[in-house]
């Protein structure tokens, strides 16, 4: 017991996370290939043609996958923004500030795709119902956490200062989420439910699963990727960052 | 499987414009973000070397 705790405190250290995720990203990057390419075969030549959308519904298969990471990346962040708060970490703000540029995309991958969706299905872009403009919100929440650690030039008091943004802006996730049964919205309710049995066809809801899935593993590998580079621009005075390029 | 040509798949059953944007954004978004963290990874150590190489030059 007391060398698990032992271990897991080792790799707090940005010194020994370091090797550790260059070890782990090959890893999820293969395995966000094989999920994307298992989603994309049964999303374009299992799942079948929609009844009421036709092939217009396919936009699903990119449009819950990220919109999914959005909601769920922000906690992830905020939860890393807050253990660095909370116990000083370095490596704990560095994660949030690597999950940060990833969240962002994913939210514009949903606003982007859903106003693609919305256009044929709806007959506008945009309307400023509650779904959307709470997603529009939080991809505001992703730049206004970048550009507040952008503006300040100490790393730990960005750090902190990202950290209290973060956290107060974890309340817009529920309320994205449960949007469309609070409000009355054009937005459709939830694709997938843990308590009603799924309406959709199982071919379109395996293809959504495996395309959240091959995003999930892509943000993981983005994030390992990114923490890598923070961890070699703010330890650059330190002696195993020099030995490490030698 | 539904499509009976290659033409047929293109056109999504006019919903070209709608599917084919939503892909096509998306692979771009999820190409670009590694190359350009490839690109910051590779400068970040470009400037680790130089300082090295400063230093080595400055203490020999």
């Amino acid at each position: 017991m007391q060398n698990k705790i032992i271990h897991w405190f080792k790799y707090g250290s940005p010194q020994s996370f370091y090797p550790l995720a260059g070890k782990m990203l090959p890893w999820f990057v293969t395995l966000a290939v094989i999920f994307g390419s298992a989603g994309l075969w049964l999303g374009f030549f299992v799942a079948p043609t929609d009844a009421v959308q036709g092939e217009g519904y396919r936009i699903i298969f990119v449009h819950v996958a990220a919109s999914w990471m959005s909601m769920f990346l922000y906690l992830v962040m905020a939860f890393w923004a807050g253990l660095g708060l909370a116990l000083n970490t370095r490596l704990s703000s560095m994660m949030a500030s690597a999950v940060a540029p990833t969240g962002a995309l994913m939210a514009f991958i949903s606003l982007w795709t859903g106003a693609l969706w919305g256009k044929p299905m709806w007959g506008t872009w945009w309307v400023w119902d509650a779904r959307l403009t709470s997603e529009l919100i939080l991809l505001f929440l992703y730049l206004g956490f970048l550009a507040l650690q952008a503006a300040i030039d100490e790393p730990r008091r960005a750090d902190k200062a990202g950290a209290i943004l973060a956290l107060v802006g974890v309340v817009n996730v529920p309320i994205i989420y449960f949007s469309v049964t609070w409000w009355n919205t054009l937005h459709q309710g939830a694709s997938v439910s843990l308590t009603k049995s799924p309406s959709m066809a199982v071919t379109m809801l395996w293809g959504m699963l495996l395309m959240a899935l091959c995003f999930w593993m892509y943000s993981i590998a983005m994030t390992l990727m990114r923490v890598r580079v923070i961890i070699l621009e703010r330890e650059r005075t330190s002696e195993w960052v020099k030995h490490a390029v030698a | 499987m539904q499509w009976h040509s290659i033409g047929e798949f293109f056109a999504m059953g006019g919903y070209a414009l709608y599917v084919w944007g939503s892909f096509g954004v998306t692979a771009l978004v999820l190409v670009i973000e590694p190359l350009l963290l490839r690109k910051r990874r590779n400068d970040a150590l470009d400037s680790l070397r130089r300082e090295r190489s400063a230093d080595e030059r400055n203490s020999g």
